[in-house]
């Protein structure tokens, strides 16, 4: 009976791990990619609950749920474009636009969203991989939504892409001296724009995740402050792709540890257990963000490090 | 003219003026229609709890005379004193009902002070005579009658003998519910338990689908709930083929399959009845409570896997607590953690407010608060 329920308990978490971890992939991903650009977005929040909702409202609309994605993703690279696009006029804070687009976002689309709480819109579909299995529970630990697959492609590839091209060289350079960028011709104004927007698009396609997949449905408490986490993920993950990877899974099953403990009979203290994701993030910012420490792997032009 | 001074002259037009208005300012306070504030902790639209009582606001509002104003999303902090003060100093509302448990102590109480003309009507709340103001009041229903029922249907549906409860937070109503739910379950077979998971909070979807799937993991084959909005819960159940009864609200739409039946709310009875009181200037009713039988609940349609055995025997208890008189609450009762609760030959009955600070769960509940 106890191994029984351990067994169960451990496959909670990982299957917990991957279903509510897979969100933060794209977010972390997203912000990854635009703070090695130099600039913070903290408006990722917003373009999470857009995202969801426009994915939702159009897929809802169209009757296709893929539809829906690709407009999520479109609402975040639009609200990622105006976000560089603002922050690219002199003597603007890219954390203070981050707050506004925040509370646009959201704002946005509880207020464009109302009509979209009651309907059912169809969802994406999961590919069973435990489908070999007898086991009811392991079918469904295994069925995993093709989207944490491209996430986790996507982190692979990202971490190549920085490391191993031009492109990726241009980023981090414009993100770690802007001036030696210019001097070498490139024109960091644009490579910013365009890697908030790509940001942007990212973080919508997590959104969509939540409306179209897990829990699949669109209300205004969906979110529940994944966006900003996904943010203090990266300080955790020191700006490396594969280690947001890795932090988005843990992440992922602080949120499924609570619910997984509690079903298999241990319910003390599931309080603190309910707090576990928040919890973890502070303990990141505590360790990661002392005065007295600079920040390894952090771009130069940040303005969080500058 | 010169005898009439300046101050002779302001006397005399005040006084006009006084005289003039007078009869119209009464004439227009009858007319006045009555401001009515609703207030709610989520959206309107949640498929639950919210959406339970904005239907209900819904048909005040046709009422005569009845202006109603409504603020959505108020967090159940100092943020729901100030949505009931702008009510109150900018749309002059003298009837209000703040609709979720967390804001009566200390925001109703508060606010029941600093206006005492102002009427609250608290959803949920335990009113004591006494030690609350009088202008304050709390009405409720009995959903743990329709909670017994879903439990009686759902321990004939289940087959693993397994139930599983998603649930906010310890609190006294939401203890009540779980433990009906288990108690009519095992009037069906004592040897079914119920496992329960807190949240931690009213409307938090991703743990609430987290939950879902923990519990059939367990092989709980049937599910309910006590969150504001049901509609993740109901839905990731019917994914993965569990049954489930609904709460708050008709959700049998969401699950065609596995929807049993549903404990409702039916808020138009309680929301009349202060509107009326209020209208016709009478005092605060300071407690008002009622259940299947007073109309304040309802229970939701029987879905397709209900047996016959099942709808016969629901149907026989729901007979005896719409006759009124029905305890679910009867002794000897023990909690899970074997003390005894309630003594051997001690009925307590639906109205009996020992029930509304409830601070155990049944034997039979996995699950600790």
């Amino acid at each position: 009976m106890a191994d029984l329920d351990l067994a169960t308990f451990f496959l909670a978490l990982l299957a917990g791990a991957i279903r509510v971890g897979t969100p933060f992939i794209f977010v972390s991903l997203g912000e990854c990619l635009t703070e090695k650009s130099g600039r913070i977005n903290l408006g990722l929040e917003g373009i999470l609950v857009s995202g969801a909702m426009a994915g939702y409202a159009v897929a809802y609309l169209s009757g296709s749920a893929w539809t829906g994605v690709l407009a999520a993703g479109g609402t975040g690279l639009l609200l990622g474009l105006l976000h560089g696009a603002i922050c690219s006029l002199p003597r603007v804070n890219d954390i203070a636009v981050g707050i506004a687009l925040m509370v646009l976002g959201t704002g946005l689309a509880f207020f464009l969203g109302k009509n979209f709480i009651q309907p059912q819109a169809p969802s994406l579909v999961a590919i069973g991989l435990g489908d070999w299995s007898d086991d009811e529970r392991v079918r469904s630990a295994l069925s995993i939504n093709v989207l944490f697959f491209i996430g986790v492609a996507l982190a692979f590839a990202l971490h190549w892409g920085l490391r191993s091209t031009r492109w990726g060289l241009m980023l981090r350079l414009v993100g770690d001296h802007a001036e030696s960028a210019r001097a070498l011709g490139y024109r960091p104004v644009l490579v910013r724009i365009a890697a908030t927007a790509a940001g942007g698009f990212l973080a919508g396609i997590g959104g969509a995740y939540l409306s179209l997949y897990y829990p699949g449905s669109w209300n205004e408490g969906l979110s529940s402050g994944q966006g900003i986490m996904a943010v203090a993920l990266v300080i955790f993950a020191r700006w490396q792709p594969m280690r947001c990877l890795w932090a988005a899974l843990l992440f992922g099953a602080a949120g499924a540890i609570g619910p997984a403990l509690q079903s298999v009979g241990i319910s003390t203290g599931y309080y603190l257990f309910a707090a576990a994701p928040y919890a973890l993030t502070l303990a990141v910012m505590f360790i990661t963000c002392r005065p007295n420490q600079t920040l390894s792997g952090a771009p130069g032009e940040l303005s969080l490090t500058r | 003219m010169s005898s009439i001074d300046r101050r002779t002259l302001l006397k005399l037009v005040g006084l006009i003026g006084a005289t003039a208005a007078m009869p119209f300012s009464l004439a227009r306070a009858a007319d006045r229609p009555l401001v009515v504030g609703f207030i709610y902790v989520g959206a309107r639209d949640d498929f639950g709890y919210n959406q339970a009582h904005a239907e209900a606001a819904a048909i005040i509002k046709t009422l005569p005379n009845v202006v109603v104003i409504e603020e959505e999303n108020v967090p159940e902090t100092v943020a729901v004193q100030k949505s009931m003060e702008a009510m109150i100093r900018q749309d002059g509302a003298t009837l209000i009902f703040p609709t979720s448990f967390g804001y009566f102590d200390p925001h109703v109480i508060k606010m029941a002070e600093r206006f005492p003309d102002v009427h609250f009507a608290h959803c949920g709340g335990l009113w004591t005579e006494g030690v609350h103001p009088t202008n304050a009041g709390s009405f409720f229903g009995y959903i743990d009658e329709g909670q017994y029922l879903n439990g009686v249907v759902a321990g004939f549906a289940s087959k693993t003998k397994k139930l599983g409860f998603i649930a906010a937070k310890p609190v006294p109503q939401v203890l009540r519910n779980i433990n009906a739910f288990t108690l009519g379950a095992r009037s069906v077979d004592p040897e079914i338990t119920t496992t329960v998971i807190f949240t931690g909070d009213w409307s938090l979807p991703i743990k609430e689908a987290e939950a879902a799937n923990s519990l059939i993991d367990q092989s709980c084959d049937v599910l309910t709930c006590h969150v504001d909005g049901p509609k993740v819960i109901v839905e990731t159940a019917e994914k993965r083929g569990a049954m489930t009864c609904g709460y708050h609200a008709d959700q049998s739409a969401l699950a065609p399959n596995g929807y049993l039946t549903g404990a409702e709310w039916n808020w138009e009875t309680p929301y009349r009845a202060h509107v009326a009181t209020s209208q016709a200037g009478q005092p605060m009713i300071n407690f008002l409570r009622g259940g299947l039988k007073e109309g304040f609940v309802k229970t939701s349609p029987y879905g397709p896997l209900v047996s016959d055995e099942a709808k016969a025997r629901a149907d026989a208890v729901k007979a005896e607590m719409l006759a009124g008189g029905y305890a679910i609450f009867r002794g000897p009762l023990k909690d899970n953690q074997g003390n005894e609760v309630i003594a051997a030959g001690t009925a307590l009955g639906q109205t009996d407010v020992v029930l509304e600070s409830m601070d155990y769960l049944v034997e039979g509940v996995r699950g600790q608060i």
